[in-house]
């Protein structure tokens, strides 16, 4: 029972059928709360399809989905403001939630972005807008978060940062955390339960169990399998932005 | 009672009642409409207006109504239309706007019995005005403003990023569907006073100054709303000193206010340097 009460989201075999294919089929996953589940896959192979359907952007066309999520906060892969429209950071913090500047502030704090409140958001760099994204779904303290290739764009340390505050956030908000990612690197080392797509799930399990899986090497090649396996080192400290040891986490 | 009366007896008071109701309400769609980039879809209702006009005068309904019920139909054809077809959005509001246009061009050729002002339509006659346009134009707007104002913040997250929006809990859909009738209500209510030809013109140039000049989206809307009643009282004043027609010097003096409003970027361009 204590379990159920975890449980944010279960997807029991699910598919999405577009213009007479299956995008993806036959997927099945649960989150639970404070836990992360990476989506991992190459180009094209239905992560993001999923996590629409996780988000109920896209209807399933098969099988069952229930989700318990009471709030859920996303950061899309891709997202394009156009340039009609006058928009700061403030603005963009404000766009699905009410919540006040010093909230807002906050949650820039945590991503390093405090500086651009009032910036018009057409002129951040890639990065840095990565970085508003990412507060922004922070701050709406949702209990089910969806990141799609959140670092995308973001500096090698910058990276480090945001994927060990995502990390944070997982066991602060006590929140479900959905991760697409290319990182392995990250994926082995700190997510709960690791997801193989390609169309379908072609393997899944604890980072260290998928490893081992001849799916995944199939699908990721032997070498980046055996030099990932090399990763699964216990973290007991962390670098801050100048590459410094710190023990922060 | 009595000055009120008076006020309202003269033809030039009403003109410019009416007009300062219709640019309030067009002030923040406009800035949707421009945001979400559909200024070619307005120009499709306002054109599938004229057929609204015609079936009221054939079978006298209110034309106002009229119009908003046919504005409305053509509006979720095409979205209907878009999700069937493989043609792109514009060649299908192309095909709409020419071909309501054409059927109510063709059904005012059926109604010789009525004396009919087809420059009117076509550029509105808002020298022409009632109380009871006044009224239309103040209750019709005061209703579509209250909407807007409760379905903002999801048409306004929805505009920015549909995805995000839906996976939020703003529920989208229904803003879309909403914001499409609106858009239908507010060409429902200025199509006697603007013309069919001539209340995009009136939706767009408004929202189109204001973002020369803002920076966040709220100010937008304030300065577009602003624009716009500058304009229609200018517009009329200059009509009535020169003798001009009424809706087109309304557009054209917006025209100059966004002519002015591009000197400010060309000042910050120039420091920038």
């Amino acid at each position: 029972m204590a379990e159920n009460n975890n449980l944010l989201v279960k997807l029991d075999n699910c598919g999405v059928y577009k213009s007479s294919k299956w995008i993806v089929r036959g997927i099945s996953l649960e989150i639970h709360k404070g836990k992360i589940v990476t989506l991992i896959g190459p180009n094209g192979s239905g992560k993001t399809t999923s996590a629409k359907m996780i988000l109920k952007i896209l209807k399933s066309d098969e099988g069952q989905i229930k989700n318990f999520a009471s709030k859920m906060a996303y950061v899309p892969q891709k997202i394009n403001i156009d340039w009609t429209m006058p928009l700061r950071v403030v603005d963009f913090m404000k766009l699905t939630s009410h919540i006040n500047n010093l909230e807002i502030v906050d949650a820039l704090k945590l991503t390093g972005v405090d500086n651009l409140l009032y910036n018009d958001i057409h002129n951040l760099s890639g990065g840095e807008f990565q970085r508003v994204l990412i507060a922004r779904a922070i701050a709406k303290k949702p209990d089910l978060l969806v990141l799609d290739e959140p670092v995308q764009g973001v500096d090698f340390n910058g990276e480090i940062a945001l994927y060990n505050l995502i990390k944070k956030i997982c066991s602060t908000l006590n929140c479900g955390i959905l991760l697409i990612s290319h990182d392995l690197h990250f994926v082995m080392s700190a997510t709960d339960h690791v997801i193989c797509l390609n169309g379908h799930i072609c393997c899944s399990g604890t980072p260290r169990s998928i490893v081992k899986n001849s799916a995944y090497i199939d699908l990721f090649g032997e070498h980046n399998a055996t030099t990932l396996s090399l990763y699964q080192h216990d973290h007991d400290h962390s670098h801050g932005t100048d590459g410094r040891v710190t023990n922060n986490v | 009672m009595g000055e009120l009366q008076i006020m309202f007896d003269d033809f030039f008071t009403r003109a410019l009642i009416a007009g300062i109701g219709i640019a309030i309400i067009a002030g923040p769609l406009g800035c949707l409409v421009i945001w979400r980039r559909l200024s070619y879809f307005g120009d499709t209702l306002s054109h599938s207006a004229l057929l609204g006009v015609t079936l009221a005068y054939s079978f006298s309904f209110n034309i106002t109504f009229s119009v908003f019920i046919i504005s409305a139909v053509v509006a979720l054809l095409l979205i209907n239309l878009q999700k069937r077809t493989k043609l792109a959005g514009d060649s299908l509001l192309g095909l709409l706007a020419h071909s309501t246009l054409a059927i109510g061009l063709v059904l005012i050729g059926f109604l010789t019995s009525i004396r009919f002002d087809l420059m009117g339509l076509l550029f509105g006659d808002i020298l022409a005005v009632d109380v009871e346009d006044i009224t239309i134009v103040y209750l019709g707007g005061a209703a579509i403003l209250l909407i807007l104002y409760f379905i903002w913040k999801s048409l306004f997250s929805a505009t920015v990023n549909y995805d995000l929006s839906a996976a939020e809990g703003m529920r989208p859909e229904i803003s879309n569907f909403i914001f499409t009738l609106l858009l239908a209500g507010v060409i429902a209510l200025s199509i006697k006073m603007i013309g069919a030809l001539l209340i995009t013109g009136l939706l767009l140039i408004p929202a189109a100054i204001a973002r020369n000049i803002s920076s966040s989206p709220r100010q937008m809307v304030i300065i577009a709303t602003l624009a716009g009643v500058v304009s229609v009282i200018a517009g009329l004043f200059v009509s009535l000193e020169i003798n001009t027609s009424s809706g087109p010097s309304i557009i054209v003096v917006a025209l100059l206010l966004f002519i002015i409003s591009l000197i400010p970027l060309e000042i910050k361009g120039q420091l920038q340097k």
